[in-house]
């Protein structure tokens, strides 16, 4: 998103994060012009940090399910950021809170189908035999 | 009443305890293996084990005929959620959530999730009603009503003190409505005068309590 000229601000409780970040990139990411802020979603201080109030999308994609359920509502209706995208790995809950009205997205879920699809035969994998 | 109790803390197994002595149905849900085997060896049948926050568990668990949900895992986020899809999706109509961090208690009132009963935030309601140096004690809280009830002692050389109740300047939506004084009390009028080391009651809208509190507290107590 950064590299398509887009402002970028990532938010995580672990301060050694930012290396993933900077991993292959000839420049540190916030050389680049991205934003970085420790601390922990659930602390309206640190997303205000993290400049959430003038943010136009949010996305929650913590390790946690349902710490990404509960900061995605809280990006939505607190702070009314227009688009709120949600990691879930359980479908189930990802289904009820898409219904719900939240965009989530489930990789459980699309991993589900894209292995049936390839074992149906509905997908290809270039160069591979079969 | 069937009430089914998310996270068997020393919280959730004690409640379950007390809940199925009082003749209710209990269900106790509990995700850590270990513990679940200490707490189904005491509550046998009333014990499940799985993560509350999953549709399936909550479901097994019997959430759709549950009068009462109790979610109070040491997690506030699973707390929320199990408490908002017990309301939402599954139609119970009582829920009661812990809430651990009392930071997270606006979340709670974000989200619609009451009662919300955070164990440090009740302590600490008691603290200041115990130590009056802390000069502000919360009688009564109508979040429905936005309406709260406080108890201050008026400061000495604070604007109130030798002032008459219609000259405080209140702001609107705050009143007066009782003066305590030499261990009596009385509901004050106009023309009622206002003395340090009285303690007041005063009803306010949620929000005012700052432009309240500092007409009564002391000059000396601001700095």
């Amino acid at each position: 998103m950064l590299a398509d000229g887009h402002e970028v601000s990532v938010l995580d409780e672990n301060p050694e994060a930012i290396a993933l970040l900077n991993k292959g990139q000839e420049q540190g990411w916030e050389d680049l012009g991205g934003a970085f802020t420790v601390g922990t979603a659930l602390e309206i201080d640190a997303l205000l940090q993290a400049g959430i109030e003038r943010a136009d999308a949010f996305v929650a994609s913590t390790d946690g399910d349902n710490t990404n359920l509960v900061i995605a509502q809280i990006a939505q209706r607190r702070f009314a950021v227009d688009r709120v995208v949600v990691r879930v790995l359980d479908p189930a809950r990802a289904k009820w809170y898409a219904e719900q009205g939240l965009q989530t997205i489930c990789p459980t879920q699309t991993a589900i189908e894209l292995l049936e699809a390839a074992v149906r035969g509905q997908i290809r994998f270039e160069g591979v035999p079969g | 009443m069937y009430a089914l109790i998310v996270g068997a803390g020393k919280v959730g197994w004690n409640l379950a305890r007390e809940l199925i002595d009082k003749g209710n149905e209990v269900t106790l849900v509990e995700e850590d293996r270990r513990r679940y085997e200490t707490v189904e060896e005491e509550l046998e049948h009333a014990t499940q084990y799985g993560d509350g926050t999953e549709l399936w568990v909550l479901e097994r668990a019997g959430i759709e005929r549950a009068d009462l949900v109790v979610a109070v895992t040491g997690d506030d986020e699973d707390n929320i959620l199990i408490c908002q899809m017990a309301t939402e999706k599954y139609g119970v109509e009582r829920v009661v959530a812990r809430c651990n961090n009392p930071r997270n208690l606006q979340h709670f009132e974000l989200l619609g999730i009451k009662p919300a009963v955070s164990a440090t935030d009740l302590i600490l309601r008691l603290i200041e009603h115990e130590v009056p140096k802390y000069g502000l004690v919360h009688l009564l809280d109508l979040k429905e009503e936005r309406l709260e009830i406080i108890e201050m002692e008026v400061g000495h050389g604070s604007p109130a003190d030798g002032s008459r109740v219609s000259d405080l300047g209140m702001p609107d939506g705050a009143l007066v409505i009782s003066i305590l004084r030499d261990g009596g009390g009385f509901v004050p009028v106009g023309e009622s005068v206002v003395r340090g080391g009285d303690e007041v009651l005063v009803v306010l809208d949620i929000g005012l309590e700052e432009a309240v509190t500092q007409r009564f507290i002391g000059r000396a107590e601001v700095a």
